[in-house]
């Protein structure tokens, strides 16, 4: 098992003859995901060079391929109706690459949507290392395994699955959630699932400063999943306030979204805060070790 | 984008919300000759972003045409004093002449985005004219909330509940949904982040005005409002995202520190994750720096020179993750750079992984560049060279 993705996930890629979604769509083709076909409006009837069928609505795409998986590269002023297009057509699971979407447009596609699960928008996607690749996430670096990741950045993530995977501790799920203020899937929605995965032994929660996503899923692990070895680890602890650092929603504002009361959160729900990311795998498998 | 008060108040109006008369100068010229129209006393409020206006001095009542002009030179005279988080202060440009109104209620209502709920939030207090935080530490049962659906948006019922449940003056009740619903408008029609009416003013004669105007946009919605690009003209610059826009990085991309360790990384979480090993090996960055994706040699060099030529580097850690991009490729976009750059040389150590990290390495060995395996290492080494 793994979560949202498996190797048998329908994905299509809307976006899919544009610069990104080309490039992006050749490596998720690469990894062996269910790739089943792409959306780009007035290319409907070609293919790509992967072979896969470009239609021109997502309706389409779903009615022919059966989709249920859709990955978005399109332009900021276009992600909404992307998103809308996708939940008028059934699916039920969507990624959006997507950076510099307006904030009420994501408020109003959140609230309006229902019933899809949202990854973003301004995420690197989601992965289940073995099986499928749904983002731009490079997946040579992951590993199979039963280490459960979630994370608010891109590179970031890299660095300490390399680090996890370097060091024997493979993933089953890794879910960058995305930088902005407001988004699709927070880690308690990724934690609750983790919850319920046999394959997961594991978790490891990168967060940052900013908002309070990282308090509430501390909370979230004290009172639904004690047992599980979970360790985190926050990023932009010598940020200063006021001043939003890369992605828009890392920002310390007043006594809000600073890191000690993050930290302090984590320390509470008895999870261990790594001080840097090579701490990390160390911190992990102690944990699984003393569970076993 | 914050705007100024002045600013906010015409996007006010634009929706319907009753503001103080007023008028906008930029010279105290222009304030004379507004003043000279009239015998009343009026009040001169300097523009600026800053808070705490009144206390430094930059609110002031004048008559006539003589005090207007003297007025108006006193308070442009001197920058509004610096604070923590604006250090060097900020310069008055302009100013707004306003009637005086006979305020005999003071609240407050704002709406913003709640990142938990994932929805707007709309804030009423019977305590305006100061901090909502300050409200919310002393009395934090005044503050009456409403998270709006936004499949809804707003209704007037919502107006009526928070007016009740924040127990305002009874003078504010009949109108007060109304201004909500104009509040909403100017929220949801520009694409804000924050609407904030501080205070809310109930006059001696029964009217509600919008005695201040805080409006924040969100940047990423600027381009569907053309005019606020020229609006952003008339806004004080932050430095910061100038240099970037110029290096041709976003703006939220860079940020200066007083520190001696230059700083580069690709994406965000990284980059604050290198800032962080700096502080964990005993040193202090000189900047944050999200050089993006793609590290090709200009945009490498553009970088470079962003950071040695205005921050107080003595060293530049470089601190790529190349998960697409080939370790080999990056390295000699960073030879390159260093190459072409005709800025003041400093020494550069570079943690770079990827595919054919070794060869990339090597290249950056053979020209003299420190090239480490991990960020902690790096850091390491960036701080021992800085002090050297």
């Amino acid at each position: 098992m793994s979560i949202f993705l498996d190797k048998n996930s329908k994905v299509i890629v809307q976006g899919i003859t544009g610069a990104e979604g080309s490039y992006h769509t050749d490596r998720m083709f690469k990894y062996g995901t269910n790739l089943v076909g792409g959306v780009t409006p007035g290319k409907g009837g070609q293919k790509t060079p992967q072979g896969l069928p470009v239609f021109d609505t997502v309706r389409a795409a779903v009615e022919a391929t059966g989709a249920t998986h859709t990955c978005i590269f399109v332009p900021p002023p276009f992600a909404a109706d992307a998103l809308y297009e996708a939940y008028d057509a059934g699916i039920t699971l969507a990624v959006c690459i997507t950076e510099g979407v307006p904030v009420h447009d994501t408020l109003k596609v959140v609230g309006a949507t229902a019933g899809m699960r949202i990854i973003g928008p301004n995420c690197p996607g989601l992965i289940s290392p073995g099986k499928a690749l749904v983002g731009i996430m490079p997946g040579h670096i992951f590993k199979e395994g039963s280490v459960g990741l979630i994370s608010r950045s891109g590179t970031l993530t890299y660095e300490v699955v390399h680090l996890l995977s370097r060091a024997g501790l493979g993933q089953s799920t890794c879910i960058g959630v995305g930088g902005d203020p407001i988004i699709g899937t927070t880690f308690v929605e990724c934690l609750r699932e983790f919850k319920n995965d046999p394959q997961t032994k594991a978790i490891v929660v990168c967060g940052e400063i900013g908002g309070s996503d990282e308090e509430e899923a501390a909370r979230f692990i004290a009172e639904h999943m004690p047992e599980t070895p979970v360790v985190a680890f926050i990023g932009g602890r010598n940020a200063p306030p006021g001043k939003s650092l890369g992605h828009a929603g890392a920002i310390i504002s007043g006594k809000f979204g600073t890191p000690q009361s993050k930290i302090a959160a984590f320390e509470a729900a008895g999870v261990p805060v790594a001080d840097r990311p090579s701490e990390i795998p160390a911190l992990v498998a102690e944990r699984l070790a003393v569970r076993t | 984008m914050n705007l100024m008060e002045y600013q906010g108040k015409e996007l006010f109006k634009r929706s319907g919300i009753a503001v103080p008369r007023g008028h906008h100068a930029t010279t105290p010229q222009a304030v004379a000759d507004f003043l000279e129209q009239t015998a009343e006393e009026w009040v001169v409020k300097a523009q600026v972003l800053m808070g705490g206006r009144g206390k430094a001095g930059k609110i002031k009542m004048a008559a006539g045409a003589a005090q207007g002009r003297s007025v108006a030179e006193e308070i442009m005279a001197t920058p509004m004093p610096p604070n923590r988080q604006n250090p060097a202060g900020e310069p008055i440009k302009s100013l707004l002449v306003e009637e005086k109104l006979a305020i005999a209620k003071e609240a407050y209502c704002a709406i913003a985005i709640d990142r938990a709920a994932r929805k707007p939030v709309i804030v009423v207090s019977r305590f305006g004219g100061m901090d909502i935080e300050e409200v919310a530490e002393h009395h934090p049962e005044s503050i009456a909330k409403f998270y709006v659906d936004t499949t809804i948006g707003y209704s007037p019922f919502m107006g009526r509940v928070l007016a009740f449940d924040a127990q305002l003056d009874h003078g504010y009740r009949r109108e007060f949904p109304a201004i909500l619903a104009s509040l909403y408008d100017v929220f949801f029609r520009y694409g804000a982040k924050l609407v904030e009416i501080n205070p809310l003013a109930l006059t001696a004669e029964g009217r509600v005005v919008a005695s201040d105007a805080k409006v924040e946009l969100d940047d990423d919605a600027l381009f569907r409002n053309p005019e606020f690009n020229e609006w952003r003209m008339a806004l004080p610059l932050d430095e910061d995202e100038l240099l970037a826009a110029r290096a041709g990085v976003g703006i939220r991309n860079f940020r200066r520190f007083p520190g001696k360790v230059g700083t580069m990384a690709n994406g965000a979480g990284l980059a604050m994750a290198t800032m962080d090993a700096v502080a964990n090996a005993g040193g202090q960055v000189a900047d944050f720096l999200d050089v993006g994706g793609g590290a090709n040699a200009e945009r490498v060099r553009n970088c470079y020179e962003l950071v040695v030529n205005n921050t107080g580097a003595k060293v530049f850690f470089v601190n790529i993750f190349g998960g697409i991009t080939r370790g080999d490729e990056v390295a000699r976009g960073i030879v390159q750079a260093m190459e072409q750059t005709a800025s003041r040389k400093i020494p550069l150590v570079i943690r770079l992984t990827g595919t054919n990290e070794e060869e990339g390495r090597r290249i950056l060995a053979q020209a003299g560049m420190t090239p480490v395996e991990t960020m902690d290492e790096g850091a390491r080494e960036a701080v021992r060279l800085s002090e050297a």
